[in-house]
């Protein structure tokens, strides 16, 4: 198992996200340069949050042009582990390789708090440490995080078991109290039919860390290591 | 040189006195073009040369033992934190072009601020604002606060930087003249900080980042004149800002500082590549020629004198070993930046600008500069006529509270403005991007940022009570340092230095310039006393309308502090019902520019709040031993809304109530209300209470009991108030309700 990080120019969560998985893997966990098409022989690859290309024309848009998503689209075609986080979960929604798109959030302002998420399916990589009806505190930083897709796609998703995790209560009950940012059926990460490319809003490697004091995010990572 | 020779008439539209057009002839020896005038111009202006301020500037304390950069050497302040590790600080105003066009003037101070940070060497990890608006009720300060919070929150966020802190106020005073203050704190190794120098001749000037346009001609200029009717027609003086290429130059920066081959570094601010070169030039004793020519710009046609004065935003300035060009050239094009040789280090002391073969503007380097040829002026000042007014309140002229009134009150001052919930602000922001905000799951007083790979933490915080400046500048500016000290010590830390950012009126209107020097030694002698030097910060004057009214002086602190270890932690949320809940410090009979008094009573002049530096000096004493002890469960600091707010507060923030009692040698009013200073409240376990009071009576600080931690309901002598969520929805309603949004 090795993982790998792609660093687009205006990625800002690329550094947090290689202190974490570093937390899980003796290797070192490799930088891939965005102009590179080489994996470096990862078999795990993130797309970190940020504000790729500035998030210029839209969330996304440009950084899917990026050399290195060739070789992304090609790893995740035979097989291979491909998790966005935030802005890399509108990469992949942008290049196609997730369904769906982000939306601006219903509020039209950045919004950046705790939420609460419960998983909708506990057989996936990411999911699998975690039980049904169970509910982890992860925050979510984001202006364009409302998932949005065509009925089929959704009740494709529903069916498939690809909704990977909704926004829930403390508790993990359901309501669109609890929905920061308007997205179909609470959805707050999904993958593909496949069930090894993964996109999620939120931000698990922003509670993974003894010092602040939550370790819910943990609990994602932890599923790829069972 | 070509150029046509200026005028005096020309000096004085550019913003100079007749003498200051004289001081120049004579340093150049011959009448200056209109070029060099413009340089002048901007680099004598208020905003780059502190001419009226650095007089009372240099009466502030700047050494310390852990100071590395002392006030005024480099872009921003440098204080050694142990472990091989310096934290680079600074805030700064970007007051003039936020009060016209709210959000690009908010996004580029952002923008601008962390430059100062990343251009020494430093990595920013954390951001804080303080912001001051009018009246939350009028539609131009709605547009206003909308615009400034989504200008910061879109550029932070972009450049991703977590925004940890910060303050709101709404006063009538800044009605016409908002107050947008960014600071900013990084880390840097130490030894490995860059400085603003040049180096020897023959080395090479780069600058790179954005291109030049013809945003922010004449910004300083702008900023250093009072805000009229026609302050609209400056809007071409408001630059615009990309936080995209904020971080690229933040990488590109840092990366190009690793080759070992950058001399010396600096960011683009105020009078752009002017600014730049001249003060590059003048701390090492050299000159530059630079061949205007190169500049990458965003249209052909620009002039001279725009490209020398252009303030387009994300552009830095390098000078690199002679020789290693191709090192820094490799990363510039790794990031795609914009970038170019625009001239040599020279030993002529003088920088020479040049358009192709035509020398435009040939000028002694050390003339321009704040500590060189600047002028510096001592203004005259009279005490302000209102002092009078502030003299002829009577504390028995307004009717103490009964119970039940006190019970009304406490639901409208939840609701006030200044006290309510900012969640609407703060939630715009990304405040945990970076992973270092100790603050996202456990609140204190001060934001608390991890420098990675130590134990330590920074504790940071911006603080400024301006109502209490206005009633008296020495004493009030005194409890600002007090206050920001304070809320580092209730978070555990130890304060450690500030940097300031001095907002005021006009200087040669004298009542204003009586607040600015009182308020300087007001600050002088709490830095002293708290042992926390000044490392630098910014002077905004002339926050003043053309109907003559000036902002309430508003000199905001911001304060570093160190928390050695995660062991030392204090928080401000209330942690288990049936706690004892002690009020540290005494209570006065004092209702003095409190938020009660002002905003409820309608009380407009009214004195300080008490406050004593060697009172507030022994209660930090005390709060330094109470960091680490285990049987102490929440510390936080009372300020506006007096002892009912801080308790209302830390139970809100832990899910939680409490049942308190007054005391009766203290008017109620005063009691839950009041805002004298130097008080904490303290929850602890019941079996650490009498160890409690027997610390703070060994250290000389009254202490007392006066009441516990319930379930979430509020209970007031014996009367209950009603359910904890009834005043929370005041509290986080207030905002988003009457800001319409």
């Amino acid at each position: 198992m090795k993982f790998g990080v792609v660093v687009f120019p205006g990625s800002n969560c690329d550094q947090d996200l290689i202190e974490v998985l570093s937390t899980y893997s003796d290797q070192t966990v490799e930088k891939l340069w965005h102009k590179d098409s080489d994996l470096k022989g990862c078999t795990h690859i993130f797309l970190p949050g940020g504000f790729s290309y500035g998030d210029y024309l839209r969330s996304g848009a440009i950084a899917k042009l990026s050399p290195v998503m060739d070789a992304v689209a090609e790893h995740a075609a035979n097989g291979g582990f491909v998790m966005g986080i935030c802005n890399g979960f509108q990469i992949l929604c942008e290049s196609g390789l997730l369904p769906g798109a982000l939306l601006r959030n219903t509020s039209m302002k950045f919004i950046c708090q705790n939420v609460h998420l419960t998983p909708g399916n506990t057989e996936l990589a990411i999911t699998k440490s975690l039980e049904m009806g169970q509910a982890i505190e992860v925050p979510i930083a984001h202006g364009e995080g409302r998932f949005y897709c065509d009925e089929q796609t959704l009740a494709k998703l529903e069916a498939n078991g690809q909704v990977v995790f909704r926004y829930c209560s403390p508790e993990g009950e359901l309501g669109d109290q609890h929905n920061p940012n308007g997205s179909l059926n609470h959805i707050a990460g999904i993958c593909n039919a496949g069930k090894n490319v993964f996109g999620m809003m939120p931000h698990p490697e922003r509670c993974a860390t003894d010092f602040l004091r939550n370790l819910d995010g943990r609990s994602v990572f932890d599923g790829l290591l069972a | 040189m070509q150029q046509e020779l200026a005028t005096v008439d020309q000096a004085q539209q550019l913003g100079l006195l007749a003498e200051e057009f004289d001081q120049i002839c004579s340093i150049l020896g011959r009448t200056p073009n209109f070029t060099e005038l413009s340089i002048y111009s901007v680099m004598w202006s208020e905003h780059c040369s502190y001419k009226n301020s650095i007089t009372w500037l240099k009466t502030l304390p700047k050494e310390g033992s852990r100071m590395l950069a002392m006030a005024g050497e480099e872009n921003a302040g440098l204080v050694d934190i142990g472990d091989g590790l310096a934290c680079c600080f600074k805030i700064e105003s970007h007051n003039h072009p936020s009060a016209i066009e709210p959000y690009q003037g908010a996004a580029t101070g952002v923008g601008g601020i962390n430059r100062d940070i990343f251009s020494m060497g430093a990595r920013p990890i954390a951001q804080l604002n303080s912001l001051r608006f009018g009246n939350i009720d009028t539609a131009r300060t709605q547009w206003l606060v909308k615009g400034v919070v989504k200008g910061i929150g879109d550029y932070g966020n972009a450049f991703g930087i977590p925004t940890v802190g910060g303050e709101v106020y709404f006063d009538d005073c800044y009605e016409q003249n908002i107050l947008v203050n960014a600071m900013s704190a990084g880390i840097v190794e130490v030894g490995k900080s860059i400085s603003a120098a040049a180096g020897p001749a023959g080395n090479p000037v780069y600058i790179f980042g954005s291109a030049t346009g013809k945003d922010g001609i004449h910004g300083a200029a702008f900023a250093s004149k009072d805000m009229s009717e026609d302050s609209i027609n400056d809007l071409p003086s408001v630059q615009v800002g990309d936080p995209f290429w904020e971080k690229l130059i933040l990488e590109a920066s840092l990366e190009i500082i690793e080759t070992g081959a950058v001399v010396g570094m600096q960011d683009m601010g105020a009078a752009g590549i002017t600014c730049s070169t001249s003060e590059m030039s003048a701390k090492s004793d050299v000159g530059m020629d630079i061949w205007l020519d190169k500049v990458p710009m965003r249209q052909s046609d620009m002039k001279g004198w725009e490209l020398l004065l252009s303030e387009s935003q994300e552009r830095m300035l390098v000078i690199v070993q002679k020789g290693e060009e191709a090192a820094v050239e490799r990363i510039f094009e790794k990031w795609d930046l914009t970038y170019a040789q625009i001239g040599v280090v020279t030993d002529t002391k003088r920088v020479r600008y040049y358009m192709g073969e035509d020398l435009e503007a040939d000028i002694p380097a050390e003339s321009l500069v704040l500590g060189g040829g600047a002028p510096v002026y001592k203004r005259s000042w009279t005490e302000p006529a209102y002092f009078e007014k502030i003299k002829a309140f009577q504390l028995e002229n307004v009717a103490d509270l009964t119970l039940e009134q006190a019970q009304e009150a406490a639901r409208k001052i939840v609701a006030l403005p200044n006290i309510a919930s900012k969640r609407w602000v703060y939630n715009q922001y990304d405040s945990m991007v970076g992973t270092v905000n100790e603050t996202t799951n456990l609140p204190s007083d001060a934001a608390i940022a991890k420098v990675k790979g130590t134990h330590k933490s920074l504790a940071l915080t911006v603080d400024c009570n301006s109502r209490y400046i206005y009633a008296d500048p020495d004493k009030g500016t005194q409890i600002a340092v007090a206050e920001a000290a304070r809320n580092i010590r209730c978070s555990g830390a130890v304060p450690t230095a500030i940097s300031n950012c001095l907002n005021f009126g006009n200087p040669y209107n004298e009542e204003v310039y009586y607040q600015f020097k009182h308020a300087i030694d007001g600050m002088g002698k709490a830095c002293r006393k708290f042992d926390t030097p000044v490392t630098g910060g910014n002077v905004s004057f002339y926050n003043q309308s053309s109907n003559g009214q000036a902002v309430y002086p508003t000199p905001t602190i911001a304060m570093l502090g160190l928390l050695e270890h995660e062991s030392k932690r204090l928080s401000l949320n209330f942690k288990q019902e049936g706690d004892p809940i002690v009020l540290l410090g005494k209570p006065e009979n004092d209702l003095g520019s409190s938020q009660y008094l002002a905003k409820i009573c309608g009380v407009e002049y009214s004195p300080c709040p008490f406050f004593d530096l060697d009172t507030e000096y022994t209660l930090h004493g005390l709060l330094g031993e109470l960091a680490g002890r285990e049987s102490i469960q929440s510390v936080h600091d009372i300020s506006e809304g007096g002892v009912f707010v801080a308790a209302f507060e830390s139970a809100l923030a832990g899910g939680l109530g409490f049942d308190i009692c007054s005391q009766q040698e203290v008017r109620l009013d005063a009691w839950l209300y009041g805002e004298s200073q130097s008080r904490v409240l303290v929850s602890c376990k019941p079996e650490g209470l009498e160890s409690l009071l027997s610390l703070a009576a060994k250290h000389g600080v009254p202490a007392l009991q006066i009441g516990t931690v319930t379930g979430p309901r509020v209970t007031v002598n014996g009367s209950d108030w009603g359910s904890m969520s009834d005043f929370e929805l005041g509290y986080s309603q207030a905002l988003p309700s009457r800001l319409n949004a």
